[in-house]
């Protein structure tokens, strides 16, 4: 726990990433988060957690305006990315979408090969000026990604031909080479087997160094192993929000506790 | 006995088979159905089954079989000197006159002893047998009139044992399966393996007909080859048929008028057809969707011969009008533009539709990803969605395509039935489809050339279509992206 100590003093020094203000969300007639206040800081990894359907993933998707892509969903309060409001009219979501890059619960990869895959977002992006700057970025990007020794050999093959894990971490991979500031991360390890899990979660450690992680995730492990600030969602309140340690030690509110120790979800 | 009784008794004794194999079931179970092996229900049907299926078989195969025996055993009594090409005739003869006399003695106009006692000199058959419908020729030969009456008691005498052979085979069944039921039967099982026998059956229908069209088609090919040199027919150039010989067969003018025309129909259908399908799946609203896909598919519903009206009175004109005659290409109201424009329009639903359910089909999670790093809804629809969906959009073009080939009506009417090799769009043209039907139709001699080049003109169609889908099945195979 004494690095874990250390590196909050530290965060505490940088600036906030993202801050959300009074964020509510409707889906149709349901009212899915509610009264939604987070700040999340820069170079860090935060986990939502708390039981199924509580608005942990919806609160996500607020973060690069998926929720947009859903035509009943309706977002209400501000979000700010470096003090800029993103649901400002000026802001244009395709252009968030790059600044925030996100990986889904299941491994998506395109039905291309690996390169393609991976050069996806720079290409749409404009990223490179020539195709060995490209090559360069596909390369950078799957090593981050812990992929390269396992596919330099097969770049052409197809993305959907490899393993679950390695899906997955090509999907970080291609979230990665966009260059975003922010990653979300919804249930990344939900589809893995507990080996690739450990990659996975290898790989979003050493991911704090450049961007701000936001992980959302069902165990709770998961969230005291990787993240050093977790928030817990209940029924669409965030009702506790705090340095990990203290979360899994020191709860504050009877729910969190519950949860945690496993009576309620 | 008419053969619909015979069904009738066949179906009362698989009725009474199901009761009986039913109850059976339920009394050795003792009334606890839980120590039966199968339900009660299935050893009804596995008797019922063992009534009707040997019994439906062999009926089946007996009434293929007895003709073909009564004809042949016939025909070996009939005069050694008539010749072969006039024995089909003859022995036509007999069977309409055999029928005739077991129609006048089930309607009560002949007793069974007049008709042993008929003879061709005196009772003027041909007038007695008119009121029945029966059309007898001429007057009757008498070794004709021999031969029908031997024809006719070979028929009723196999028609006899056929109903005793399947009833007995009935009961046999019923005996048997009935027998059979008890605790550790297994009647679930063999019901099962119908069931597995009755798909298998459906399933072999379709390809046996395939296989018959071909076979049908091809064996009047060759017929057709026997008189008209195949070098001339694929590889002439002139389509001019004479019914008194002397043609010319060529069929390259005809090809080329179907590949033009469908041509012209796929470059008007593919563009408009598949983005109508990419904007009713990915662009339009739920409201915009329900009312324009439905209206989409009603150019579907229409019959092509409303198609080539509309082609004929308004198409047509207007391109020669304003197209054709300004720019000096040509006079005539009916061309391949006008053809290949409205069989485009007809296609659209074909292609819009298809790819509308193969695009939807493509997982939601592909257009997250996409979007997620920050793709437009073109980028995503052009990089991920269509290469995802390529090969159902694929398999909708050729499916188009074949549509587009053998379509008749509107070429009639849109192109014209003048049949050339021409590369102006303002001029008529005509296709396989419309010779086919044009050398078929009308009063022909049907040996000739002439007549026979239709199922040469069939086969190679059928070889061309055949050969798309299999190019489409090699396209989808090798450049399918597959997800999940």
């Amino acid at each position: 726990m004494s690095d874990q100590t250390t590196l909050q003093e530290q965060a505490i020094m940088d600036d906030i990433k993202i801050s959300a203000r009074n964020v509510q969300v409707h889906y149709g007639d349901t009212h899915a988060i509610k009264d939604v206040n987070v700040d999340i800081r820069d170079k860090m990894v935060t986990a939502f957690i708390g039981p199924s359907g509580c608005g942990k993933s919806t609160f996500l998707r607020c973060i690069n305006r998926m929720n947009d892509t859903i035509d009943i969903s309706r977002v209400e309060g501000t979000i700010l990315i470096d003090g800029e409001d993103i649901y400002d009219a000026k802001v244009d979501p395709v252009q968030l979408r790059a600044k925030v890059g996100m990986v889904f619960q299941k491994p998506n990869p395109f039905p291309k090969s690996i390169y393609d895959n991976v050069a996806y977002g720079p290409r749409i992006h404009g990223l490179s000026r020539s195709k060995a700057e490209l090559d360069e970025i596909v390369e950078s990007a799957l090593k981050r990604a812990a992929l390269w020794a396992e596919v330099k050999d097969r770049l052409s093959a197809p993305g959907t031909g490899l393993s679950g894990g390695q899906q997955q971490r090509l999907c970080i991979a291609r979230a990665v080479a966009t260059a975003p500031e922010v990653l979300l991360m919804d249930e990344p390890c939900s589809a893995l087997d507990p080996i690739a899990t450990a990659q996975v979660e290898e790989l979003i450690d050493e991911l704090r160094q450049n961007y701000s992680v936001v992980i959302v995730t069902h165990s709770m492990q998961q969230a005291a192993r990787v993240s050093q600030r977790t928030a817990f969602f209940h029924l669409g309140h965030l009702v506790e929000f705090g340095d990990t340690g203290d979360i899994f030690t020191n709860p504050q509110d009877k729910r969190t506790e519950s949860y945690i120790t496993g009576r309620i979800g | 006995m008419p053969l619909i009784w015979l069904f009738a008794i066949l179906l009362a004794l698989a009725a009474a088979g199901y009761t009986l194999g039913r109850r059976r079931a339920v009394a050795v179970s003792g009334g606890d159905i839980r120590r039966l092996h199968s339900l009660p229900n299935y050893h009804g049907l596995n008797v019922a089954l063992a009534v009707l299926v040997p019994a439906l078989l062999v009926l089946f195969v007996w009434l293929i079989a007895q003709p073909m025996i009564v004809d042949a055993r016939v025909a070996a009594t009939l005069p050694p000197a008539t010749p072969t090409s006039e024995r089909a005739l003859v022995m036509s003869d007999v069977r309409r006159l055999a029928e005739g006399l077991e129609l006048a003695v089930q309607s009560d106009i002949m007793t069974e002893d007049e008709v042993q006692r008929l003879n061709a000199a005196e009772d003027g058959i041909r007038a007695r047998l008119a009121p029945l419908g029966v059309a007898l020729g001429s007057n009757v030969d008498p070794a004709v009139l021999v031969s029908a009456k031997r024809y006719r008691a070979l028929s009723i005498a196999g028609n006899t044992a056929r109903n005793i052979v399947v009833i007995l085979l009935a009961l046999g069944g019923l005996g048997l399966a009935w027998g059979a039921t008890g605790l550790g039967f297994r009647a679930r099982n063999s019901v099962e393996r119908a069931v597995l026998a009755l798909l298998i059956a459906a399933a072999s229908i379709a390809i046996l007909t395939t296989a018959g069209i071909v076979l049908s088609l091809l064996f009047e090919s060759i017929n057709f080859f026997s008189q008209y040199s195949i070098a001339d027919f694929f590889f002439g150039t002139k389509w001019s048929p004479n019914f008194r010989g002397n043609s010319q067969l060529g069929i390259l003018p005809l090809l080329w008028g179907t590949l033009y025309i469908s041509l012209i129909a796929l470059i008007v259908a593919v563009p408009v057809g598949l983005f109508s399908a990419i904007y009713l799946s990915e662009y339009a609203g739920p409201r915009m969707r329900a009312v324009a896909k439905p209206l989409i598919e009603v150019l579907a519903g229409i019959p092509t011969i409303v198609y080539g009206l509309f082609a004929l009175i308004t198409v047509g004109p207007l391109l020669r009008d304003y197209f054709a005659q300004p720019l000096g290409l040509g006079n005539s109201g009916s061309s391949v533009m006008t053809a290949g424009l409205v069989m485009g329009i007809m296609l659209i639903p074909f292609v819009s539709s298809l790819s509308d359910d193969i695009i939807n089909a493509v997982p939601q999670a592909m257009r997250d990803g996409s979007y997620g790093l920050g793709a437009t809804k073109s980028e995503t629809i052009r990089q991920v969605i269509v290469p995802a969906a390529l090969p159902g959009i694929v398999g909708a073009i050729l499916l188009a395509a074949s549509r587009a080939i053998g379509e008749t009506m509107i070429v009639v009417l849109g192109a014209g039935a003048a049949a050339q090799l021409d590369l102006n769009p303002f001029e008529a043209m005509t296709t396989v489809t419309v010779k086919i039907v044009s050398q078929l139709t009308g009063d022909t001699d049907f040996a000739s050339p002439e007549t026979l080049v239709a199922f040469a003109l069939g086969l190679t169609l059928f070889v061309i279509t055949l050969g798309l889908n299999v190019i489409a099945l090699f396209i989808v195979r090798r450049y399918r992206e597959q997800y999940e």
